[in-house]
């Protein structure tokens, strides 16, 4: 170190600039370095055209009044002085978004977690039935609305068929202001309770390792304390993975809505997303569109930040000590 | 094995002790329980196949019919007769694998620059890259549609899989830089003695290694990009420019029939949007799982 330090000092000054500004210490550095921007050029483009510009531009945009034919003109706050007081379906559709998601991010957890559970028990016909499990997840958004509205179809669909077979009057589902949210509720939690979720989850159980699942059995824990405090605990780091995910994934509820309910019936399954897409490309409402994203975003950021900071109670990482 | 639990559940004592019952037990129950569960999930494809084989006279019974009497399967034929189903199945093949290649050259390119290369601001930008994951769709689909409207390619295909060329979006990226950092670097600088430059070693010593990383990133780009709804909804607006997706929703709300119940034609078409990705999902299943299971995880 000692010995060096003389050179290390001049070294510096006499490197090129180029290689200075790319962050290498030798020509050759530089040349590798250069190649590394070359290759990351597509994606470099990419994130400045497709995000950064548009996180940008719509962040201005939420500004002002722009109808794409004619060119933006600045109105200050008064996009979100609209959300927030004149819009009467802005604090609705917001709270349908949190009742649908309060009850599509728990169960979904619990159930997925419960499917892996049963899949991992190691039962005879395993694969086939993680693959079926699955198989609702990968029917397309549409195809699922379109194939649900027929099941809950409220004469001749199977579902009060199966109802009426135990003395209960079906209610009419997706036709029914009461019911349309539920009904959506049950389709997302059909297709996604086999999904990632539960293949992430899968995976997370079976890494936990045998040993530790021994030494619990040897203090004489029984089935469901091995559950609770070794498996648990050890797949809490991939719970909150799918909790975070969870949550984005059910507050951007879109497809569903627009296709089985149109929002409807009397505005029962308005949800925000489908909001924002109905300002901003049925009226063409674009600044007050982008004012809505805006407050969306921000929405996500807390809840994003509230479950991190929370996860800390109850998260456990291997191979850190506490 | 069946006849193991039958003689344990007659003479139980004789047989077997209480606590080899008590486990057959349990695992009796949880495979009722698994049972029940994929009733549940396979119902619902049962009676939508079930149901566009019906005539429209077994549609609106009641008690509903399980088996049509005899499959029409000319209802498919129907369905391709009365909407223009093949060239929407054509737009979304083309936007699918369009996209789909976008994706594996771009965003293997950028993973090989983060996983091998050192360079300025490779940090800041690497967790900017995981960032736009976490960022709704929502707040760039207004910019990006002025973009396109202003490139003119509104009610073109381009604004469906031109985007996907530019790396392709940051899961990918991830994903396959997980995996070229799985690789051993003295492949890397084994080549380098040879002669080869930095883009040779990426295309004839890691892209051959990463193949199954590559068929992973595939076939999620190719399901996902197939079921898209948003993007085409914002951006076509002629039938024949359709994709599938929003294809399907079209056929829903204008039945160009005469008012004739379609709901048979409805499901007819559900299973052929529905097949292309669940095939791909038997055919390529172990890649798909496992980059599924790899995010999560490594996430």
């Amino acid at each position: 170190m000692v010995f060096n330090s003389p050179t290390a000092s001049v070294a510096p000054r006499r490197v090129p600039l180029l290689t200075r500004i790319v962050g290498a210490k030798s020509p050759t550095q530089a040349r590798r370095a250069l190649w590394a921007y070359l290759f990351m050029l597509p994606w470099l483009i990419g994130l400045v055209v497709f995000w950064i510009g548009p996180i940008i531009a719509s962040f201005y945009l939420s500004f002002t009044t722009y109808d794409v034919m004619s060119p933006p003109s600045f109105i200050g706050l008064a996009n979100y002085h609209k959300a927030f007081f004149e819009d009467e379906l802005f604090w609705p559709s917001l709270l349908r978004t949190f009742e649908y998601s309060l009850v599509v991010v728990p169960v979904g957890l619990a159930g997925s977690l419960f499917l892996a559970i049963l899949l991992n028990r190691g039962l005879r016909g395993t694969n086939i039935f993680r693959t079926l499990f699955f198989l609702p997840s990968l029917t397309p958004a549409v195809a699922l609305a379109i194939l649900w509205t027929w099941l809950f179809q409220p004469q001749v669909g199977p579902i009060n068929l199966a109802l009426s077979t135990i003395g209960i009057k079906g209610p009419g589902w997706l036709a029914s202001d009461v019911w349309a949210l539920p009904s959506l509720i049950i389709i997302t939690l059909w297709a996604a309770l086999g999904g990632n979720t539960m293949l992430i989850f899968l995976a997370g159980l079976q890494g936990v390792p045998e040993s530790l699942l021994d030494a619990a059995e040897i203090d004489g824990a029984g089935a469901w304390a091995k559950f609770l405090h070794v498996r648990l605990p050890l797949i809490s780091p991939t719970i909150l993975f799918n909790l975070i995910l969870g949550v984005i994934g059910a507050l951007k509820v879109f497809t569903l809505a627009y296709v089985a309910t149109q929002g409807g019936p009397t505005y029962s399954t308005w949800f925000y997303a489908l909001h924002i897409y109905n300002e901003a490309f049925s009226y063409f409402r674009m600044g007050y569109g982008s004012a809505l994203a805006w407050v969306f975003v921000v929405i996500l950021l807390i809840f994003t930040w509230i479950q991190l900071r929370a996860s800390s109670r109850w998260v456990y990482y291997a191979g850190e000590e506490g | 094995m069946a006849t193991g639990e039958v003689t344990v559940h007659v003479t139980p004592a004789a047989t077997a002790s209480s606590q080899s019952r008590t486990t057959l037990l349990v695992n009796l129950a949880w495979s009722v329980m698994l049972i029940v569960m994929a009733v549940i999930f396979f119902f619902p494809f049962f009676w939508t196949v079930a149901s566009s084989l019906k005539k429209v006279s077994e549609l609106y019974v009641f008690p509903p019919i399980l088996f049509p009497a005899v499959p029409q399967w000319k209802n498919y034929l129907t369905v391709l007769q009365t909407v223009p189903f093949l060239t929407w199945t054509w737009n979304s093949m083309l936007v699918v694998v369009l996209s789909t290649a976008g994706v594996l050259l771009s965003s293997s390119l950028a993973a090989y620059a983060f996983a091998r290369f050192e360079f300025r601001g490779r940090e800041v930008l690497f967790i900017v890259t995981l960032g736009t994951m976490m960022l709704p769709a929502q707040v760039t689909l207004i910019p990006q549609f002025i973009l396109f409207h202003d490139l003119g390619w509104i009610d073109t295909l381009n604004p469906l899989w031109i985007p996907s060329w530019f790396g392709g979006g940051a899961f990918y990226i991830f994903l396959l830089r997980q995996f070229i950092l799985s690789l051993p670097r003295e492949l890397d600088e084994a080549a380098v003695i040879d002669g080869a430059n930095p883009f040779q070693i990426l295309w004839n010593i890691l892209l051959p290694l990463c193949q199954p990383a590559l068929a992973t990133v595939a076939v999620i780009s190719l399901i996902g990009q197939w079921g898209d709804f948003i993007t085409p909804l914002i951006y076509l607006n002629s039938p024949v420019k359709f994709t599938l997706a929003i294809g399907l929703n079209f056929f829903r709300t204008v039945p160009d029939s005469g008012g004739l119940p379609t709901d048979h034609l409805l499901m007819a078409a559900s299973v052929m949007t529905t097949i292309p990705p669940i095939l791909l999902f038997f055919v390529a299943q172990r890649y798909f799982v496992t980059g599924i299971v790899m995010s999560g995880i490594k996430g």
